[in-house]
């Protein structure tokens, strides 16, 4: 059994494997691995009695997952209502092109994933960025050069 | 170990307990705000600072601290309160605890800089109370949240909690219950405002063995966070709300569905039921009524669609959250088929206290048509943003000027944005209206789950619609062609017109697109997609226009429309925008004049933001002939100032 089998087990034990549970199941799995690794979905669709059909329509519906790997850092820019009209647009074009990358995009040495975020609700902050689960409000473009040096 | 509370003489004898036991009423307290706004600001680097400055300056064991939910005033965080004088401190770094230590818990003395200082006066006031953006509150419902730390559920019990389930569950019959709420008049504050007891009634009517009752906590509205706010600082009133539910309606299973980017209103949450059934307040025979009920948690996993009722039921039962047709309501048929009442977080928190204060107290706040208080999320380009409770038919003036303070950096207020991707914009004329469900419906918009997004004459009205269109055509599940296509094609004619490719009789378009939305969308979603979009050719057809016919961007903001040009005037030669232009396109040197070549700008708007205050020299240009760059170098002429 491999690494991620063993994993997904454990979960989906966890729910004492009630189907009703999928979403919730393949959740942890996301938050385990940081994305949904095919024999995971596999296994899942194996242990519930499920069609992987209806787990890659629940994969690919949710913002949530992420059938690709993901890279060390994720920088998430919020671009809910309030952080639009403070200039999170603006803010997210420099962020991709400093990252060279477009939203939901990973970068090849698998070091940053850039994404959005609807709101965080910290609005107060806005624009606000997420750099590794901490928060920088209104960043100029040098706190960003420096956020990302940061980062290993 | 907890108590069982077996009786409602239990759950007395513990609050008395508690209120009794040494560390309450005598002793100082501080709270420190610790909802995701302080968070982001370091909140739990305060809390550390507080426990380690007072165990330095021996004030261990003698005063409290303790962490509480969100206070509202997100824009000042950290918010910390010390009780009993109430004295409210802002902005505080983990820098300033031990001055506040020092001066205020041991000297009694305040710490002017960290209080309330008016913007305008420079009027300074060290009490909560005296603050304007809590004085012209009522917080009936997120008052509490100040006081409680949300981990502990004999903080929620000293506060009186549970007392109107115990006199629900001994003192009233589920038909009284019923009655009372019906009575009171409350209606859901999720977004649509239908009588919540109404919707009870139909679920408790519904013929069948077991039916569910729901806490819609998927506030998936951008800019809008009052229900996170409760969940994470008391979800206690949340589940006490919804246990009294349960009890009027005869359901004995109930789910708590949380979105996935909350995951301290989960942890709340979680916590809160664990803490209920080890004191005997969920599970069999609830505080010795006979009444069983038990509680599940199910985390969303992000799609806006999946807040609609019949699609949150879907999730929970495991499959896609997708909407269905509901020729048959949820409250009927939900979950697994069976009768299913789904309220908004905020509205099962008003429960309790139209049980304990009783309908006429409740009915006696709000207006004719909107009983009781609503919290809305002050946003955008405002000074105080937050979360403020008012009773309805508050004025929008009101609460934007008088709570909010105005707008920052003297700018012109333009519009506020109500009821999220489904509601609408409302324009300076309409501000003095006084604000309830039908009264913002009328305006073309919608109360929503209370999103205030504050725009100023910096914000293109053409572009707001157009980022609401393009974030549900995202989020459309896309059943239904009306609203796949339709956001499709709308999102489209609008992203044309921002990018000055719009033509005559694009608005028009617009328009006949919607109407076919609204009347043929299988759900919510899509009938009231159009909303953003007819509210703004409504109100602010003259910013379309000038888009279409003019290609000019009267705000500023359409980055195709717009350019960036330096008046050599006022251009100092400093370098900064020279230095910092990412593309090389600001051209110049030392002493000699900046220019920016227009082929070469990519319009990250760096030269305009870095270009020093006092010159403001970077102009941004819509619509108009950029004048042409100097011929030969041109040396600096401004005179430096400052």
């Amino acid at each position: 059994m491999t690494e991620t089998e063993s994993a997904v087990g454990r979960i989906i034990d966890r729910y004492g494997g009630a189907k009703s549970a999928l979403i919730q199941i393949l959740l942890d799995i996301q938050s385990e691995c940081s994305w949904l690794p095919l024999e995971g979905m596999l296994e899942v669709s194996k242990r519930l009695d499920v069609p992987l059909t209806r787990i890659y329509h629940i994969g690919t519906f949710y913002k949530a997952f992420s059938l690709v790997p993901r890279g060390r850092h994720t920088v998430l820019v919020c671009t809910g209502t309030a952080c639009h009209v403070r200039g999170a647009p603006t803010l997210l074009d420099r962020i991709s092109e400093m990252l060279h990358l477009n939203p939901g995009q990973t970068s090849k040495d698998m070091k940053f994933t850039l994404d959005t975020v609807n709101c965080l609700g910290c609005c107060a902050l806005g624009p606000v960025i997420v750099v590794d689960g901490e928060y920088h409000g209104k960043p100029t473009a040098a706190d960003l050069q420096r956020i990302f040096e940061k980062c290993e | 170990m907890a108590t069982l509370l077996g009786s409602t003489s239990d759950l007395e004898r513990l609050r008395k307990k508690i209120l009794d036991s040494e560390d309450r009423g005598s002793k100082p307290v501080v709270t420190v705000c610790c909802g995701t706004g302080c968070q982001a600001y370091g909140s739990q680097k305060v809390m550390q600072a507080f426990a380690d400055e007072m165990e330095r300056q021996g004030l261990a064991g003698k005063v409290m601290s303790r962490g509480t939910g969100c206070h509202g005033f997100c824009e000042r965080g950290v918010v910390v309160i010390l009780f009993p004088d109430e004295i409210c401190y802002l902005g505080v770094k983990p820098d300033d605890v031990a001055e506040i230590v020092s001066k205020t818990l041991i000297g009694k003395e305040i710490v002017e800089r960290l209080t309330y200082e008016d913007l305008a006066t420079g009027h300074r006031c060290a009490k909560e109370g005296d603050i304007p953006f809590y004085k012209h509150q009522s917080r009936l419902i997120f008052g509490n949240n100040r006081f409680i730390d949300p981990k502990s559920i004999e903080d929620y019990i000293a506060w009186d909690g549970y007392s109107a389930l115990a006199k629900a569950l001994s003192k009233m019959t589920p038909k009284q219950v019923l009655d009372e709420v019906k009575e009171a008049k409350l209606r859901g504050r999720g977004g649509g405002g239908f009588p919540a007891g109404t919707k009870w009634e139909t679920t408790r009517d519904a013929p069948s063995d077991k039916k569910y009752v729901i806490v819609n906590c998927d506030e998936g509205d951008p800019g809008a966070f009052m229900d996170r706010s409760l969940m994470e600082g008391n979800p206690h009133s949340v589940l006490e709300g919804l246990i009294i539910g349960a009890y009027a309606i005869g359901a004995h299973e109930g789910f708590v569905y949380v979105r996935q980017e909350y995951p301290l209103a989960t942890e709340n949450i979680l916590l809160a039921i664990e803490q209920a059934e080890a004191h005997g307040l969920l599970g069999k025979n609830i505080l010795g009524s006979g009444f069983d009920f038990t509680v599940q948690v199910h985390r969303g996993a992000g799609a806006f669609v999946s807040g609609e009722s019949s699609a949150l039921m879907a999730a929970i039962e495991g499959r896609v959250g997708e909407p269905r047709p509901k020729y048959i309501r949820t409250a009927v048929s939900g979950i697994w088929g069976r009768p299913s009442n789904l309220n908004n977080v905020e509205t099962w928190a008003n429960v309790p206290l139209i049980i304990n204060k009783g309908a006429s107290w409740f009915k006696a706040i709000g207006t004719e048509g909107s009983k009781g208080t609503k919290i809305f999320s002050l946003v955008g380009k405002v000074n105080n943003t937050g979360l403020v409770e008012v009773p309805m038919g508050a004025t929008l003036r009101q609460i934007i000027y008088d709570i909010g303070a105005g707008i920052p950096d003297g700018k012109k207020f333009k519009a506020v944005q109500t009821g999220g991707p489904s509601g609408g914009c409302i324009p300076e004329r309409h501000l003095d209206t006084a604000i309830d469900f039908d009264a913002l419906s009328a305006l073309g918009s919608m109360m929503g789950s209370g999103g205030l997004i504050i725009m100023d004459e910096d914000t293109c009205m053409v572009d707001v619609a157009r980022y609401f269109t393009s974030f549900l055509c995202e989020e459309s599940c896309g059943q239904c062609i009306p609203c796949r296509e339709g956001l499709r094609q709308m999102s489209a004619i609008l992203k044309n017109i921002t990018e000055g490719k719009g033509q005559e009789g694009d608005v028009e378009l617009l328009e006949e697109l919607a109407e076919v939305m609204s009347d043929a969308s299988l759900c919510a979603l899509g009938q009231t997609a159009a909303n953003p979009v007819l509210s703004t050719i409504k109100y602010f057809r003259d910013e379309y226009e000038a888009h279409v016919k003019e290609k000019r961007c009267p705000a500023k903001n359409c980055k195709a429309l717009v350019a960036y040009y330096i008046e050599p005037d006022k251009c100092t030669a400093c370098g900064l925008c020279l230095k910092n232009c990412p593309s090389g396109a600001v051209k110049g040197g030392k002493k000699i004049i900046h220019w920016i070549n227009q082929v070469e700008c990519t319009k990250c708007g760096i030269c305009f933001e870095v270009c020093p205050k006092r010159f403001r020299a970077v102009a941004k240009l819509s619509g108009e002939v950029i004048p042409p760059p100097p011929q030969e170098p041109m040396p600096v002429v401004a005179q430096q100032k400052g």
